[in-house]
């Protein structure tokens, strides 16, 4: 992997300048950076061949139906589904609020559990308290190991006749843990519960197979995997997204219907994709997935270990730094400058170029585990490098000087 | 009064109020009026009370999680505006949004408050360096609000 290569095929990366420092981007669990070649099949969509797909009866609207599909195939492929498997959303959030509302809603009755636990993102969390308001299920949290991990064990201690929708982030957002999934969907399995998979923080990071980990519902989104934003995918075993409803109902997704309120809907996963979809989204998605095959998703993986032990090891050796998930594989940073309030630390880390995020992390409920109100998140992509951490690191270092921000 | 110039003692006016925050405890008691200001830039999450008599400003109270930014400049705030009636607050507080819109402003007026004259270096702490003003801007408004 030839990092000083791939660094030039992104703009962003081209001596950017923030707060009069070289642009040092570490908030990659946040959104990640567009290489050109997604850039350039993006305008190349606007410039050469727009138009609506599943439609026109002319050559450019049929060129956009057959990328628009290509995309949907490219995104098969890279974790392992079948085409018919695979709905275009507006991301994650998106992915998520359609298996509960589209499949959760209908499912569910009184007293059925739905297990969760403290680490998951908001979108991970308010979808079920919603479908718990309307159905009068009950989420439940599996508690987190010392650590801050869900373990099989752990959710194999929560289980009971009435746990029926197990839905968990294959990475959290925040501590950057890898459940060991395969087992847990086993487990999950071996008493009919159906898991749902949030993959925003692993889908870009890691080798991902659907068909493998046996997963039911798998969600991500693109401009986390230098894609743009507005896109995701939601993945669905064939005869669950034929048991989910149509949560966003009009063009596109229905066969026919007439004035006596008769529909039909077009099988899944047209049936999912009401309304004019994103169609540079989902071809900028296929662009971003061509890019990350070529580089290839175990050396993402490999590079992304080794910059996190790197930056660990740097950090470990200043005592006023704070680590909260040093044993963590992902390229996710969670800590504290002692005595510095996070986002003092943040608007620190701004003054001197670089950007990391500061706060809860959208994982509001994780800070009472952590007991700390908030923390720093340093998250590393495929495109970052060693010296980058060292500059980091030496910022780390003078941290205790954090209104600095506001006098230079 | 406090020079713009000297940003090693305006460092330590804001390391002072954040570690020794002035009026940072909230009373029970139904005289006052209360309200929960929430940052969206920030995680703050302020609790902030006064009250108001003969249309002068008795006290001013705060408590909860912030920032360096936000919980000195409630504190100092405080100071500003207790003692004060609530024309005067309001044009402390208009004077206060001017320095961080970088325009003109009557610096006497805002006495220890100009310390924060550099926050608009750094655009997303604005919000911080004004949660404790924009709340009492809305406590301030009800007041005027009840009285109509």
């Amino acid at each position: 992997m030839d990092v000083l290569k791939i660094r030039k095929d992104f703009p962003m990366l081209d001596n950017k300048i923030m707060q009069g420092h070289p642009l040092v981007y570490f908030d990659n669990a946040a959104t990640s950076l567009k290489p050109n070649q997604v850039i350039n099949a993006i305008n190349d969509y606007y410039k050469n061949y727009t138009s609506n797909v599943h439609r026109g009866d002319y050559d450019l609207a049929a060129f956009a139906d057959k990328n628009y599909e290509l995309a949907r195939t490219t995104v098969a492929k890279f974790i392992h589904a079948n085409d018919n498997e695979i709905v275009f959303t507006s991301g994650t959030t998106a992915s998520l609020n359609l298996v509960a509302h589209g499949y959760a809603l209908t499912h569910l009755h009184e007293n059925d559990e739905i297990l969760l636990n403290e680490a998951e993102h908001a979108s991970n969390i308010l979808p079920w308290y919603d479908i718990c308001k309307q159905t009068k299920a009950v989420v439940k949290f599996i508690p987190l190991d010392d650590e801050g991990k869900v373990t099989p064990k752990a959710f194999l201690e929560c289980i009971n006749e009435h746990t029926k929708i197990l839905s968990i982030a294959q990475i959290s957002n925040v501590l950057g843990y890898e459940v060991d999934l395969k087992e847990i969907i086993r487990i999950a399995h071996e008493h009919q519960i159906i898991v749902v998979v949030d993959g925003a923080q692993s889908a870009p990071h890691i080798p991902v197979n659907v068909k493998d980990l046996d997963c039911d519902f798998f969600c991500f989104s693109a401009h986390k995997m230098c894609g743009p934003t507005g896109v995701g995918v939601l993945y669905g075993k064939y005869n669950l997204l034929e048991e989910t409803s149509s949560t966003l109902l009009g063009g596109g997704m229905n066969a026919k219907f007439d004035r006596c309120g008769n529909i039909l809907y077009k099988k899944p996963p047209f049936k999912f994709e009401g309304g004019t979809p994103a169609i540079e989204g989902a071809i900028g998605l296929k662009a971003a997935i061509d890019y990350l095959n070529q580089i290839g998703m175990e050396n993402i993986k490999k590079y992304e270990q080794e910059l996190k032990q790197y930056a660990i090891s740097k950090l470990k050796e200043l005592d006023n730094v704070e680590i909260y998930n040093a044993n963590s594989t992902s390229g996710i940073i969670a800590f504290n400058i002692k005595d510095v309030f996070c986002q003092d630390a943040g608007t620190y880390f701004n003054s001197l170029g670089i950007a990391v995020r500061s706060g809860h992390h959208c994982a509001k409920i994780l800070p009472d585990y952590l007991h700390v109100t908030g923390t720093v998140r340093a998250s590393f992509y495929f495109y970052n490098t060693k010296e980058e951490i060292d500059i980091f690191v030496e910022a780390c270092k003078h941290g205790g000087d954090f209104l600095d921000a506001f006098f230079k | 009064m406090l020079s713009l110039n000297d940003p090693i003692l305006k460092r330590e006016i804001i390391m002072d109020h954040y570690t020794n925050p002035r009026h940072k405890k909230l009373v029970d008691d139904p005289r006052y009026l209360k309200v929960n200001m929430n940052s969206e830039s920030c995680i703050d999450d302020l609790d902030i009370q006064i009250l108001v008599e003969d249309n002068i400003i008795k006290d001013f109270r705060f408590d909860g999680v912030g920032c360096t930014i936000s919980t000195a400049s409630t504190s100092i705030l405080g100071d500003l505006i207790i003692d004060k009636t609530v024309d005067e607050a309001l044009d402390i507080v208009k004077n206060y949004e001017q320095m961080l819109q970088e325009e003109p402003f009557d610096e006497e007026m805002l006495e220890e408050a100009v310390v924060f004259k550099d926050v608009s270096k750094q655009a997303n702490r604005i919000k911080c360096a004004t949660i404790g003003y924009n709340g009492l801007k809305s406590l301030l408004s009800q007041i005027r609000g009840d009285k109509k």
